[in-house]
């Protein structure tokens, strides 16, 4: 049975003219307005107009702090993210979690309302502990905040500890926290406040030998591909490792008929000890600042940053990797670069010279600009919207590292109807970006190569890796593919509509 | 008290079993067994009362309720999330609320737009940052027709006058600045959020719009938020049975049908939980009639269309006739189609709105039976409205845990569920086929006549996806 959904209904007769007959009722303007509009803001008046503002953000690439720290939370066995504050924002998270990775996302609030909000929190924690230790039976339970409770200032500390004495909670249970106010930072912050917060409450005087593993800190990583490539890795070169916060089986779970709680994250007992291992490497820099300063400081051994996206990156994770280890890069490694690098020249001639925009987070932005320039591509705009001081002199660095980073111009705090000035008055022919993202390439035509967060509207990019050797291939597959995809849609009708490219 | 009601109460005794004493005592009073009839009087259940902390409740708040429910979707206005990025962030473009426009240009309802507030804006106040912010966005879109501010947590908190900026803006700009108070502290789940922005409709457009004429058969459709185009698949029928809809109330609206709905003979009402306060204000104050009516399934809307028609002369009376006539064979062919298919198979509905109950109906045209049924942020007259429609024993829930929904699944075991994108994946890992029933799972229309061959589509590859069968290898 023929039967039609909103893709096809609406574009029927009977649904044009009722469209054409409600105008009577909308007062829109004149479609000769709408076009004159329309035209205005393509050219370069409208631009500096765009860029002058100051106090409104238009489609921002940009979400808020307990995003960041219930992300970083559930990477942990049997750890309940919790969230002291407004019922709202946590349906928010599990629903934008949930719209990324098609999983399930569970995160406790202890749902506060304007009592809360003129007496304080208190017996909303209370409460809230007692009621989500008793029903989900978590070996830790996360606690994070909205800027609700951070704007009436409620002390989680002095919360927590009531509640141990009161007896809701048992005196051992794992309860750490961080202050992660939405006004302050983006969920990259979240994320590294919660992980220091979990670190350091429940590392903390446990310091003994160390051992030969090394810590991995993946960041604000939303690819669980990268993960298990991590994982595969090491195990490679025989590495052995914690991955700290691994979201991997939180957010890629194996269909067994049986909903689990808790289907995986890094085990209490690794991440307890994890202050003895002999290295901590993290593979986002500016999604764990302070987790990575206070381990510098407190743990007393060796740290490294450093993001595998691109070959030069890769290799250079690989020799720090080797040198903190002291391993040797095996065959089957080198043997994945060569074919990483045989792919890169194999379709370098489609992607040669296409000038990129690109939007996005900073780390994944510093990985993918360059990546393009080792393929020949020229970064135009790149824009930024979490992006700080440090992130824009990093990037300006890596730019001018390369006669392919000439054109490249980075926009912190900018958003993406700032991209879209740019992209009209300097047109690019290619945008990477997350889904909403697409919005530009229907206002511009430019095609879009979804790499980022969030990607709600195609399924399945998050489980393959973009890190490592394994991920150039992956990012050369998305990107050519994607040109030559465009290339047939343009010449379908033409003698160049080629069979062999 | 019969045998099916004791039997539910049993089970939900068990499942409330898990909870601390206090929990346990107050979501008992949320969680009932089904008498139609209404004489049990533990049979019906509390709501629109705090969630309790820490069970999970799968409720939003305030500003979901205006800004995600009831302004955002009307196009010609820019809407702005005014506060911290998060809220705005989380609610772009996911109700799928479709419209027609250019978009940036003359439209705004794909766009997120936020003054993204700082430090500073806690410490120091939003006020003065807003105030340039609308005038910067009127100087970038200068077709809009009017500006929302959809105020997140902290603007109440700190004690912003939202309404002075709008005040001294909308007389600056000569456009409607609507201040909408919509904490997401505020009340107890969306509900109040849409009580509050019907309360700002009412004071800051409603009889501001311009209409040339009226006819006598002028009608609003109000609570349609044209989600997949469900209001565009309802006001066919409404025009085809020679009704003039002049509003559409907030599914591809525009300020100006906001402004004249109060021209309308008789306002129909289809998710009562959250405008009927709207309708109700202009029953009062113009006179209006209104009523109610559910366009899901042929049963309901064919019962439906006569109930509108009622309010009108003959001519509209034939009409009605003359369209049931006319679709009723289409109707007919897709329950012929499908109803083998989905014979007998029970359904457990979590939704919010209008859905727990207004699609009882196209379940049951469909041969299946609905043997849960629960809403997020129900009032008592939506619970009312509920029970005559429900099997005796059927399982009530308002305001159900993530725990509760998983036990109720493990012990009615349905063959679908029907819910949200949070619940959506725990049902794929358990196996149970899964349907969203607010965004209609990105497909849609279901409202209407089109939209039943849709919705009876849709659920036919729910229950009967073979990818269910290849969870357990079969040995």
């Amino acid at each position: 049975m023929k039967i039609k959904d909103h893709n096809e209904l609406f574009q029927q007769k009977e649904y044009i003219e009722q469209f054409e007959r409600k105008k009577e009722f909308e007062n829109c303007p004149s479609d000769e307005e709408v076009n004159k509009i329309a035209e205005w803001t393509k050219t370069e008046e409208y631009k500096e107009l765009n860029f002058k503002r100051q106090h409104i953000k238009i489609n921002p690439a940009k979400a808020c702090q307990p995003l960041g720290a219930i992300f970083c939370a559930s990477g942990f066995e049997g750890t309940m993210p919790f969230i002291q504050g407004a019922q709202g924002c946590v349906a928010y998270f599990r629903s934008h979690l949930s719209r990324h990775f098609k999983e399930p996302f569970a995160a406790i609030s202890t749902s506060m309302t304007e009592d809360a909000a003129v007496f304080g929190g208190l017996h909303n924690m209370i409460e809230g502990l007692e009621n989500a230790y008793t029903l989900y039976k978590p070996k830790m339970l996360a606690v994070s905040t909205t800027c609700m409770t951070e704007v009436i200032g409620d002390d989680l500390n002095a919360f927590i500890k009531q509640a141990r004495e009161k007896g809701v909670i048992p005196e051992d249970l794992l309860v750490p926290f961080a202050h992660t106010p939405s006004f302050v930072g983006s969920y990259i912050t979240g994320y590294d406040n919660m992980l220091k917060g979990i670190l350091s409450k429940i590392t903390s005087g446990k310091k003994a030998e160390q051992n030969d593993k090394i810590n991995f800190i993946m960041g604000f990583n939303t690819y669980t591909g990268d993960y298990f490539e991590l994982k595969r890795l090491m195990n490679m070169l025989g590495v052995k490792y914690t991955i700290l916060a691994d979201v991997s089986n939180i957010f890629d779970s194996p269909n067994t008929g049986e909903y689990k709680l808790y289907p995986g994250g890094t085990p209490l007992d690794d991440t307890i000890d994890s202050i003895n291992s002999m290295a901590t490497f993290a593979l986002q820099k500016y999604s764990t600042q302070k987790t990575m300063e206070y381990i510098a400081k407190q743990w007393n051994h060796k740290t490294a940053v450093a993001t595998p996206i691109g070959i030069k990156n890769t290799d250079s994770f690989f020799d720090d990797i080797c040198s903190i280890a002291g391993r040797q890069i095996p065959k089957e490694i080198e043997d994945e670069r060569g074919r990483a690098v045989d792919a890169m020249i194999d379709s370098h001639p489609y992607v040669h010279g296409k000038r990129f925009a690109l939007v996005g987070d900073p780390d994944i932005l510093i990985g993918l600009v360059s990546f393009l320039m080792e393929m020949g591509g020229i970064p135009v705009h790149i824009v930024c919207t979490i992006g700080d001081k440090k992130f824009e002199e990093d990037m300006n660095n890596l730019l001018n590292s390369s006669p392919f980073g000439v054109e490249g111009k980075v926009y912190i705090g900018k958003d993406m109807w700032h991209l879209r000035s740019l992209m009209f008055t300097e047109p690019v022919d290619l945008l990477i970006g997350n889904s909403y993202a697409k919005f530009l390439w229907g206002d511009t035509g430019t095609p879009l190569v979804r790499i980022g967060f969030p990607l709600f509207d195609r399924h399945h990019l998050h489980r393959y890796p973009i890190i490592g050797y394994q991920g150039v291939i992956n990012l050369v597959n998305w990107i050519v593919n994607t040109i030559l995809d465009e290339m047939d849609r343009k010449t379908m009708n033409t003698t160049s509509f080629d069979v062999i490219r | 008290m019969s045998t099916a009601i004791k039997d539910t109460q049993k089970m939900i005794e068990e499942v409330l079993d898990a909870y601390p004493e206090k929990t346990k005592k107050d979501r008992a009073k949320h969680l009932a067994a089904n008498d139609p009839s209404g004489q049990c009087g533990s049979c019906q259940v509390k709501s629109n009362v705090k969630s309790r902390p820490g069970v999970m409740t799968v409720r939003g708040c305030a500003y979901a309720g205006a800004k995600g429910v009831v302004w955002g979707p009307v196009k010609d206005q820019i809407t702005i999330s005014h506060g911290p990025i998060g809220c705005g962030q989380y609610s772009w473009w996911s109700r799928r609320n479709y419209y027609n426009g250019k978009t940036g240009i003359d439209t705004f309802g794909t766009m997120h737009i936020t003054t993204d507030f700082q430090e500073k804006d806690i410490v120091y106040g939003g006020d003065k940052g807003l105030y340039a912010a609308i005038h910067e966005l009127k100087e970038l879109f200068p077709l809009a027709k009017g500006i929302g501010i959809l105020s997140e947590c902290p603007v109440g908190l700190i004690g912003d006058d939202i309404e002075a900026v709008a005040k001294k803006t909308a007389k600056e700009l000569g456009i409607p600045v609507v201040p909408v108070r919509c904490e997401g502290f505020r009340g107890v789940s969306q509900s109040l959020g849409h009580h509050i922005a019907n309360d700002t409709i009412r004071d800051y457009v409603l009889g501001k719009g311009k209409m040339e004429q009226e006819t006598p058969y002028d009608v609003a459709l109000i609570g349609d938020y044209n989600i997949g185009g469900d209001a565009w698949a309802s006001r066919k029928m409404l025009e085809e049975m020679g009704l003039r809809v002049i509003a559409q109330w907030t599914g591809d609206a525009s300020i100006n049908e906001m402004g004249i709905a109060n021209k309308a003979k008789v306002n129909l009402i289809h998710c009562y939980r959250s405008m009927n306060y709207i309708c109700r204000h202009m029953e009062e104050t113009y006179g209006i009639p209104w009523v109610e009516f559910n366009f899901f399934g042929p049963t309901k809307i064919y019962q439906s269309i006569r109930k509108i028609a009622s309010y009108f002369d003959d001519k509209i009376k034939e009409n009605a006739e003359k369209i049931i006539e006319k679709y009723k064979p289409m109707m007919d062919s897709v329950i012929e189609h499908f109803k083998p298919r989905l014979e007998g198979k029970k359904v457990m509905l979590y939704v919010g709105g209008l859905r727990p109950r207004h699609t009882i109906g196209a379940y049951e045209d469909l041969g299946m039976e609905v043997v849960a049924s629960g809403y997020e942020f129900g009032h008592n007259d939506d619970y009312k409205r509920t029970y005559p429609d429900m099997k005796e024993g059927a399982v009530i829930m308002d305001d159900a845990t993530l725990y509760e929904l998983e036990e109720f699944t493990r012990r009615l075991r349905p063959d679908m569920v029907g819910s949200g994108i949070k619940e959506k994946y725990s049902y794929h890992k358990m196996g149970v086929p899964f349907r969203q029933m607010h965004s209609w799972d990105y497909s849609g229309p279901y409202h209407g006549f089109d939209g039943f061959a849709v919705f009876a589509r849709d659920m036919d590859m729910t229950v009967n996806s073979p990818t269910w069968d290849l969870i357990r290898r079969k040995k």
